[in-house]
């Protein structure tokens, strides 16, 4: 990469990392706003607490991309809610997306346990 | 507009379903909380905490939208607040519509008219292959001579041409129907609509094969002639009609709208078309084998992949290879050559240099529209200033605030260019009836989507041009300062006030050039009305007949100027007894001032005794035949010698008169009364010249009279007749009653075409009247609309002076100081303008010098009436403000 180019942004990392989780959490079948950040926080043993500033423009972005699609359905408490749901597209990014992750995650670890320099 | 309503709804939607999607997140995370054992007030402002800023997440969530749907929003929003801003200011936006669509609506008009002419190609398939092929004659300084039978099968075997049709176009005497009737008829070879690429609508037409020498005794009639004397009929095929007492069958019928591609209109018109081979009878084995020019012209179609240069290179060896061949026949000396010229330029040759001219003029005042539009746009922005400052300050960039009051030109623009569209849509019957029929392919005038675009991208060109001025002046607003200008509704800075004198100055000098062009075009044209004519059109009217001319020389019951001269005679005495008739005179077509048709035109071979100039080349001059009255009827004086009289008959020596541009041409030392011609059409005898007329503008207002000789028609036949009647009485009247006394005589000849000479006169000069009063009405449009820009920049310039004004007058000036002030400024605009004009308007009169006559291209009376005319119409427009200005009161102003 040139250098006048800024490395990969954070944000960047963070947004595709954002997808990744909310397309891994809707697996289970179709969920509304508010069940997708309930499920991520409870799956990720209260590690991970998914802003609402950053959830729903991801759930716009992946309804553009086509890898989810939305439906209407019924709250726990009967109420018409918005429910979101995998496409086939977004089932075949899943995979793909996290054999990805499973390789950068191994990769980093295998430098994470590689023989250190001494520390001073 | 209906997709951007569609964007905006959809958006609305889609916004208020997040709202609804993030008020139940919080619901349901207010309904866990409390689950979980809160109190519900602590689970609200927990839940509402926990979830952050509702309207932030909503707008960020929405960016996410699509970039297509956010830009339509945008110029949603820019297009809804033009409307309202122009909404605002109904008077202002009124007069920028009106005055674009005055711009837009005359440049249309005259592009649908130069798109129909000059844009389009002709109606047939592959029309860059069709040529017409003139043979010139260098050497005696004649072009388009006509064209032999052998030299048409050279060009045929030569390869550079699919198919070559000789055509000839002349009148014929349909027959046979309820009354007798003039058809115009083009001769042409049986492949002439096979070249063009064209079918009949009904019928199989000619054989393109046909090897018929002479007539194969087919006929194709057009469809204008199949409706009116056939009635459609739509078993017309097989039918035969008699043509000059000839039988023709009529093998076919030409689509509506089919025309024949020809340089006049008459023939464009033409009703009947029969098949010949050139080849053979009527024409006489000596005419058909000899290489002296025996059509008048024909067209061909190129082999496919030649450009005109390479067939013309081509053609020209050929050229070359058969002056060696049969020298002869073409003598070096008269330079004999075979010129291609593409088909399109000889239909539409004559308008072509009008129509780019007025397509020029109704461009400028287009563009004066706009500089007019601009300055009021101006004005405006400076009444806006503080707005767009106090926006600026809030935050709007000044790309968005550019963009909107572009948008705001552009929406005034459109709309001015929809009210154009509407007005030459409305007006286009009667604007096509304003068109000289003179103008090939006027009916072929359509408002097509070419036209319609280029409408649209004038419009938007035109937005975008006089839009500019403001949006460029945004750029350069100085916030602080408008901002501290408190109260004050003015904010105009100097570079504006340039900007918007620049704007008028060019106006002025624009109104101008178009101006004095008309002034020029006037004084040509009335001098062309004064010129002294050499014959005297009052009281005269023209009626025609024909004698028929068949294939067959037995049927012809005129063959000799013997057998013609009893017919002659007898219609002459039988018109001069008819009421209000006080004399009458008969002629050949050529003899009818001013007004050749076509076929008549005929030019004459003739040799001069003695002459060695020329070699043995005969020389090609105009020439009619006219009965013994024609001089005297017409008012033509006789210079020299004597006019004919009744003797001279065909048994007595052949005379001629000739006109005075004949005998300055070829006896310029001598007299040539007495000196003797031999015409082409007597074969053996010597004509001897008897006397000399003055010069006549017989041919052209325009032009001092080419060298005519008049023969006797009692000598020489004429087919083509053109019956003079002098007196006074109804035109109506009078063709029925020369119809009944001509019909009485002969039962089977045509009688029509009765016209005033006076109204031939001024027909010659329809094209030029048409530019003379476009140009005219251009002209006036441009200087009402710098009279306006003057009267815009002027009372704005008041207004914002009042102030000023107000302080001179309380410290003693009096009106007419004031009033001088004010006026001074308009006519420094005025003068400056006037210029800048003066040098463009010396530059066009230069280009157009050539349709300018009787008057200089830089001629002064013109420039400095155009001038001082400019300058008196720019100082009205100041006056009113003026008038403003030494009204105002001194305490108002200064406590204001």
């Amino acid at each position: 990469m040139a250098p006048r180019h800024p490395p990969t942004s954070r944000i960047e990392l963070l947004q595709g990392t954002l997808d990744l989780i909310v397309l891994q959490a809707l697996r289970w079948g179709p969920c509304h706003g508010y069940g997708i950040v309930q499920l991520i926080r409870a799956q990720s043993n209260n590690v991970l607490q998914v802003e609402t500033g950053s959830l729903y423009p991801a759930l716009q972005r992946l309804l553009r991309q086509r890898v989810i699609a939305t439906e209407w359905g019924r709250s726990d408490n009967n109420r018409r809610v918005r429910l979101y749901r995998l496409t086939p597209k977004g089932r075949a990014r899943l995979t793909a997306e996290r054999s990805r992750w499973q390789q950068l995650t191994e990769a980093i670890a295998a430098l994470m346990v590689a023989p250190q320099p001494e520390e001073s | 507009m209906s997709l951007l309503g569609w964007f905006t709804r959809l958006r609305e939607r889609r916004t208020a379903e997040l709202a609804d999607e993030l008020q139940m997140h919080l619901d349901m995370a207010q309904a866990d909380r409390i689950a979980r054992g809160e109190s519900p007030r602590d689970a609200a402002a927990n839940a509402r905490r926990e979830f952050g800023n509702v309207g932030l997440v909503q707008e960020v969530a929405r960016d996410e939208w699509n970039g297509a749907g956010l830009a339509a929003e945008r110029l949603g929003q820019d297009l809804r607040f033009a409307v309202r801003m122009l909404r605002r200011a109904p008077g202002f936006a009124a007069l920028g519509v009106v005055t674009i669509a005055i711009g837009i609506g005359a440049s249309t008009a005259m592009f649908s008219v130069v798109q129909a002419t000059l844009i389009r190609p002709l109606p047939y398939p592959h029309p860059e292959q069709l040529v017409r092929i003139e043979d010139d004659l260098g050497g005696i300084g004649a072009r388009d001579v006509g064209m032999s039978t052998p030299e048409w099968h050279d060009l045929q075997r030569s390869g550079i041409f699919t198919a070559i049709s000789p055509t000839w176009f002349d009148n014929n005497n349909l027959t046979g129907l309820s009354h007798p009737q003039r058809v115009g008829l083009q001769i042409v070879a049986p492949n002439y609509f096979a070249l063009l690429g064209v079918k009949p609508q009904l019928g199989a037409g000619f054989d393109p094969a046909d090897p018929t020498p002479g007539f194969n005794a087919q006929a194709i009639i057009s469809d204008a002639l199949w409706k009116s004397s056939f009635g459609a009929d739509p078993r017309i095929l097989g039918r035969v009609v008699q043509l000059d007492s000839d039988s023709y069958r009529i093998v076919g019928v030409m689509p509506r709208g089919f025309q024949a591609p020809a340089r006049v209109g008459e023939e464009r018109r033409t009703e009947v078309w029969p098949a010949f081979g050139f080849a053979g009878a009527p024409l006489s084995e000596a005419s058909v084998i000899s290489r002296s020019s025996l059509f008048p012209g024909a067209i061909a179609r190129m082999a496919p992949g030649l450009t005109i240069a390479d067939a013309q290179r081509r053609v020209d060896a050929l050229v070359q290879l058969l002056r060696r061949a049969y020298p002869a026949d073409y003598p070096a000396r008269s330079d004999w050559r075979v010129r291609l010229v593409p088909l399109k330029d000889i239909v539409v040759g004559d308008v072509r240099q009008p129509l780019v001219f007025l397509l020029g003029a109704v461009g400028l005042v287009l563009l004066v529209g706009c500089a007019n539009v601009a300055n009021l746009l101006l004005a405006r922005a400076t009444t806006r200033g503080r707005e767009m400052a106090v926006r600026q300050a809030l935050g709007g960039a000044p790309s968005r605030l550019m963009r909107q009051l572009l948008t705001e030109s552009i929406v005034l623009s459109v709309l001015g260019g929809i009210a154009g569209i509407a007005l030459v849509i409305a007006a286009k019957g009667t604007l096509v009836r304003l068109i000289p029929d003179t103008v090939p392919r006027v009916n072929d005038i359509t408002i097509d989507w070419g036209v319609l675009a280029f409408a649209f991208l004038a419009s938007l060109v035109a937005g975008a041009m006089f839009g500019l001025a403001p949006v460029l002046h945004v750029r350069g607003l100085d916030v602080t300062r408008v901002l501290k200008l408190e109260g004050r509704g003015s904010t105009s800075s100097r570079d504006q006030q340039r900007t918007r004198r620049l704007l008028v100055i060019g106006e002025v000098a624009l109104s101008l050039v178009l101006l004095s062009t008309a002034g020029l075009l006037v004084r040509s044209f009335w001098g062309l009305l004064q010129v002294p004519l050499g014959f005297n059109p009052q009281h005269v009217t023209v009626v025609r007949t024909r004698l028929p001319y068949p294939n067959e020389p037995k049927e012809d019951l005129y063959p000799t100027p013997g057998a013609e001269e009893p017919f002659v005679r007898d219609v002459m005495r039988r018109l001069r007894a008819l009421p209000g008739v006080d004399d009458v005179a008969l002629g050949s077509g050529a003899a009818v001032p001013l007004d050749h048709p076509y076929q008549d035109q005929t030019l004459l071979r003739v040799r001069i005794e003695g002459d060695v100039s020329h070699g043995d080349q005969p020389l090609l001059l105009t020439g009619s035949e006219v009965t013994p009255e024609y001089f005297r009827l017409l008012g033509m004086s006789l210079v020299h010698g004597r006019p004919f009289d009744d003797f001279d008959t065909g048994d007595k020596p052949l005379v001629a008169v000739i006109n005075e541009g004949m005998a300055r041409r070829y006896w310029p030392h001598d007299d040539a009364l007495g000196k003797r011609v031999k015409v082409s059409r007597v074969a053996t005898d010597w004509t001897t010249i008897v006397g000399i007329v003055a010069d006549a503008r017989t041919d052209s207002l325009a032009g001092v009279s080419a060298p005519h000789i008049y023969t006797s028609l009692y000598q020489q036949e004429g087919k083509h007749l053109a019956i003079f009647l002098h007196g006074t009485f109804e035109i109506g009247a009078i063709e029925h009653a020369v119809r009944e006394q001509v019909q009485a005589v002969n039962s089977a000849l045509p009688v029509f075409g009765a016209e005033r000479l006076s109204d031939v006169v001024s027909e010659s000069l329809v094209m030029r009247r048409f530019s003379m009063m476009l140009i005219a009405v251009f002209a006036l449009t441009a200087l009402f609309l710098a009279a306006l820009g003057v009267y815009g920049v002027i009372s704005c310039m008041v207004s914002e002076r009042t102030h000023e004004i107000g302080l001179r007058l309380a410290l003693g000036a009096d009106g007419s100081d004031v009033m001088r002030m004010v006026m001074r400024q308009g006519v420094r605009l005025a003068i400056a303008g006037a210029a800048i004009g003066l040098i463009g308007a010396v530059l066009v009169s230069h280009a157009m010098s050539s349709v300018l006559v009787g008057v200089s291209p830089s001629d002064p009376v013109t420039f400095v009436l155009a001038t001082v005319l400019l300058t008196v119409v720019a100082l009205a427009g100041c006056y009113l403000p003026a008038r403003r200005a030494i009204r105002v009161d001194p305490m108002v102003a200064l406590s204001s």
